[in-house]
């Protein structure tokens, strides 16, 4: 055959992918048609929405993983572009030692991060507000973690902390690759500073702004580890901070005296596979094919 | 080609040394990974010094994920030899799947009680599938050399122990208790499991709940919620946030009076007080005087065989062993705070240790009230326990709207009187 | 515009410090006594907080030498398939047109989306079937099939975007398919992998999920793994929790220290348009 090479290209990639990823996971997304092991069509769904209690849960979950996606966009993602506008700018000296150092985070393990934001936030061993007392402002500090209406934002931003490396890079390769002939024409007409990042690069790196866009969406909504680490599987106080991935991994592994159901915890991992995919496709076929691509 | 090489070598051993080739490794899975060092140190050495052909591996992992993990490995066929239990409906399941074997006729079982037993048999309980190994008892230890220092005593009666953390309040020296809501589950175990047994009369009121003849927002079971929501205000600044080994820590540096406690704690706090003050411990005060007191003296370990392993001779020998006094007595002076289930006789070395065991004396004992039966279906009554009473002490939800949730929840799944077999899945 | 320029450092150097303090943190404290821990956690350890017995007590306890040893052989196999395996299967996808090359290349992508975690059961009857189960192997595996989505989708981006006159003309010269592939295409996407590299080995090297289901003896144990499990054995032993997590951390560091530079030239060459 003339055109082997091509199945010699793709077979090992295909196979194993296949055989180590695809095939379990339909093995386990199956499982939520069943119960019993009886066939039980979407009695399952039903359950997960019908019943108060798992819809209770369910919607929960999902509305604290909205706020974590959101405080993710508003704060990581501008964040990251501003430090990449900022390396960006010609003749910066150390430009290399702040890329590297403000990268550092995120090569740590959640299982590190959430013991050192724990350790510091601790009202035991008292940094934060050891630090917050020697500038005067002792009584800002609260147990935040503890807090129901302040655990999911701190951890967000623990969160924020350790992945805005991501967006900065690829937002400053962005940048890096906007051609000196398209700026010169800006200087030349006058446009410089702040003003020509609005009017000229922010227009030229939105498709990267939307890539990273989708990539936070599809991590904050697989997320899981952070929140396990730093508040355990029940996500308290109260399950303030359950997210959809720490509700499938109790439900479905089961915790403590609770038995895992692989059933509901199919049926609630086949939902989020729903949510991300729907998503995506929005982003790829009504976003993405409208925003302009520049080919330089 | 190594492993026919290795093979030969074998086999050429073999020959030479007939006896060490029948050498069984049994391979122990448990979630006590504190316990690691006294495995290696004492228990196996001990166990294969007198069983020579049989080698032993312990091999923990974390507490939160040994759940997850061992099912994992079950389903998979790839556990190890000896599982270490989890007392009722986690094991129960894996009993019914068949994936426990059946110990019944262990002759080493002669040596428990029935209520020993009773956390890892069948719920008429005809069929005992794991050996007990060891009950927790809670209380609270003490700060003895800060009591003195304050002038104070033992609490006897709840008002007794209100005023006593008064003064501590008040002196300003000491946090009065170390305690924090942050992971949920010392609010529950070490609060209201802890103080409950006195309101609701042990057994009796656990064996109520069961047969559907009380239930949780009756007066006895509502009022440790009620006595929760008054702790808030002696716990060290920002406990909400305060971790298990936050607490373990506030108390071993010295810097708090109180430890609501587990006895697990004895073997823990000793090595890190290293002396620097010494410990005293009370029995959970009753509510008033000349009340008789209940303790919460849990089953919480058990030792079973995996129904699939190949080398069930060896394993059943292994856990006669666990069942004999020899082994009570190894374990409990190794891990003091963690008490044997066995008839036998025990002499325990550590006073701390004997100060908890002699409470079995005065009091009555008891098991945690959601465990046995009453977490089998969802919501699961123990977790609701957990978020209900970190909530009652941070004072977010009040005691009866909590008692409220609880019974709620129970009413929701749990018929009394219906067998309701565990949700094999 | 000079302002400007001690603006973008005041904003950026903050930035660092807040990046780093905490590292930096532990890093500083695993050197002290516990009591100079819980007194004064901001000092520098001096001649009388100093103590190495976090140290010492989590060298005795773990083999940490070899977990790291263990970390490294997979997260290097794993990383050399999902790079090689990636760029063939993205080669192909971006080369040839043949029939089913769309849809393949989303069935590809659908990895992206799912966390290969929720397999966990099957993959585990898997391994065990195979008797793969404790093994390096069986980790290297799933790393990679976890891997090659991305890498897949990445580079494939990548590789639309060499030039088809150099292909042309290795085909002219008479270069078989898999040398324009490994002699010309290859080393032009080298940015592109060393992106793809980082991407995928952080996930890898920092896994703890994996490690505990499927590799869990004492001689296949990870880094990551070693680490977690001290930490619960010894979570009130500060100077040991401490001292771990110092441990854990170095040779990320140092690691990431060494190859930031291809990652940086890796990204910039061009990246995720």
């Amino acid at each position: 055959m003339k055109r082997a090479h091509i199945l010699v290209f793709l077979a090992p990639a295909v196979i194993v992918y296949t055989v180590i990823m695809v095939l379990p996971l339909f093995a386990t997304l199956q499982l939520s048609l069943f119960r019993d092991g009886g066939f039980v069509g979407l009695q399952n769904f039903r359950t997960l929405f019908g019943d108060t209690r798992w819809s209770a849960s369910f919607w929960n979950a999902l509305g604290n993983n909205l706020w974590f996606f959101i405080v993710h966009m508003l704060v990581q993602n501008p964040i990251g572009i501003l430090l990449a506008a900022l390396l960006s700018s010609p003749r910066l000296r150390g430009a290399a030692f702040y890329r590297t150092a403000i990268f550092v985070p995120t090569i740590l393990s959640f299982v590190v991060v959430g013991f050192i934001w724990k350790l510091i936030l601790s009202p035991i061993w008292g940094i934060a507000p050891g630090m917050l007392d020697a500038v005067g402002l002792k009584s800002l500090f609260s147990p935040w973690l503890g807090k129901e209406g302040s655990a999911l934002t701190t951890l967000a931003l623990i969160s924020v902390w350790q992945f805005v490396g991501i967006p900065m890079m690829l937002i400053y390769a962005a940048l890096l690759s906007i051609p000196d002939e398209v700026l010169e024409a800006a200087e030349m007409d006058g446009v410089t500073g702040w003003s020509q990042f609005w009017k000229i690069k922010l227009p030229l790196i939105l498709p990267s702004i939307g890539i990273i866009s989708i990539l936070t969406f599809v991590g904050n909504f697989n997320a899981f580890d952070l929140i396990y680490v730093a508040q355990g599987a029940l996500a308290g106080p109260n399950f303030s901070t359950d997210i959809l991935g720490t509700f499938f991994y109790r439900t479905f592994f089961g915790f403590q005296l609770q038995l895992g159901d692989p059933n509901m915890g199919a049926t609630i991992a086949t939902v989020m596979f729903g949510i991300i995919l729907a998503v995506v496709c929005v982003y790829l076929f009504a976003i993405q094919t409208r925003l302009r691509r520049y080919q330089f | 080609m190594f492993h026919r090489l290795t093979a030969a070598m074998l086999a050429a051993t073999a020959l030479t040394t007939p006896a060490m080739a029948q050498d069984v490794t049994l391979t122990i899975e448990s979630w006590r990974n504190d316990d690691l060092p006294i495995w290696q140190e004492k228990i196996i050495p001990a166990f294969e010094a007198a069983h020579p052909g049989i080698k032993l591996n312990f091999a923990p992992s974390a507490p939160a994920e040994y759940n997850a993990v061992l099912n994992s490995k079950l389903e998979a066929g790839s556990a190890g030899d000896i599982i270490t239990c989890r007392p009722f409906d986690a094991s129960l399941q894996m009993f019914d799947k068949g994936q426990l074997a059946d110990l019944t006729d262990l002759p080493g079982m002669a040596n428990f009680s029935d209520v020993a037993k009773s956390g890892w048999s069948t719920d008429d309980g005809s069929k005992t599938f794991c050996v007990p190994m060891a009950s927790v008892i809670h209380g609270f230890i003490y700060n003895k050399s800060a009591f003195d220092e304050l002038g104070l005593t033992e609490p006897k009666t709840v008002d007794e122990f209100f005023a006593t953390l008064d003064k501590i309040e008040e002196e300003g020296s000491y946090v009065p208790m170390a305690m924090g809501t942050a992971d949920q589950w010392e609010a529950a175990t070490m609060g209201y499991q802890n103080i409950g047994p006195n309101y609701w009369k042990g057994e009796e009121g656990r064996k109520a709940l069961i047969a559907g003849t009380a239930k949780l927002t009756d007066p006895q079971f509502v009022a440790p919620l009620e006595q929760l929501a008054k702790w808030g205000p002696y716990l060290g600044d920002g406990y909400q946030a305060q971790t298990y080994p936050d607490s373990q820590n506030l108390f071993t540096l010295g810097r708090a009076a109180i430890f609501p406690a587990g006895s697990w704690e004895i073997g823990i706090f000793g090595p890190q007080i290293a002396g620097a003050f010494e410990m005293g411990a009370f029995p959970p005060p009753v509510p008033a005087s000349g009340d008789k007191c209940y303790i919460s003296d849990h089953t919480d370990i058990g030792i079973g065989l995996n129904a699939a392993s190949k080398n069930a001779d060896a394993a059943r020998t292994f856990l006669d062993w666990v069942a004999s006094p020899e082994f009570a007595t190894l374990y409990a002076n190794a891990l003091p705070g963690f008490f044997p289930l066995s008839n036998a006789e025990v002499k325990l070395d550590d006073p701390l240790a004997q100060e908890f065991i002699s409470w079995r004396g005065e009091c009555e004992s008891t098991i945690r009230s959601s465990y046995q039966i009453l977490s089998r279906g969802t919501p699961n009554l123990e977790n609701e326990m957990w978020n209900v009473s970190a909530s009652v002490i941070n004072g977010t939800v009040t005691p009866a709207d909590g008692a409220k949730k609880l019974q709620d929840g129970l009413e929701s799944w749990y018929k009394p009187g219906e067998a309701t077999a565990p949700v094999a899945n | 515009m000079r302002r400007n320029r001690i603006l973008a450092h005041a904003v950026l150097l903050t930035y660092t410090v807040i990046a780093l303090f905490p590292v930096f943190l532990v890093v500083l404290n695993s050197f002290k006594n516990r009591r100079a821990i819980f007194a004064d956690p901001l000092a520098f350890p001096d001649a009388k907080s100093f103590d190495l017995i976090g140290y010492q007590t989590v060298l005795k306890q773990g083999d940490f030498l070899l977990y790291f040893q263990n970390s490294m052989i997979v997260t290097v196999a794993s990383l050399t398939c999902v790079l090689l395996f990636g760029a063939m299967a993205a080669f192909a996808l971006s080369e040839y047109r043949f029939r089913g090359n769309m849809l393949t290349g989303l069935y590809l992508a659908l990895g992206i989306m799912i966390p290969i975690r929720l397999g966990t059961v099957a993959i585990l009857q898997g391994m065990v079937a195979a008797g793969l189960n404790n093994t390096l192997l069986a980790l290297v595996l799933v790393y990679t099939a976890q891997g090659l989505p991305l890498a897949v989708f990445i580079l494939s981006e990548f590789m639309r975007g060499v030039s088809d006159d150099l292909k042309s003309a290795g085909r002219i010269d008479g270069l078989s398919e898999y040398a324009i592939f490994f002699r010309l295409v290859l080393p032009l996407v080298r940015p592109a992998m060393a992106t793809v590299g980082v991407f995928t080995m952080i996930p890898i090297w920092n896994d703890l999920w994996f490690p505990l289901v499927l590799a869990s003896t004492e001689e296949v144990k990870t880094i990551t793994l070693g680490t977690q499990v001290f930490l619960g054995q010894f979570v009130t032993n500060w100077n040991a929790v401490l001292a771990a997590l110092s441990l854990a951390i170095l040779p990320v560091l140092v690691l990431y220290l060494i190859f930031s530079r291809q990652l940086i030239r890796g990204i910039t060459a061009g990246a995720v348009k």
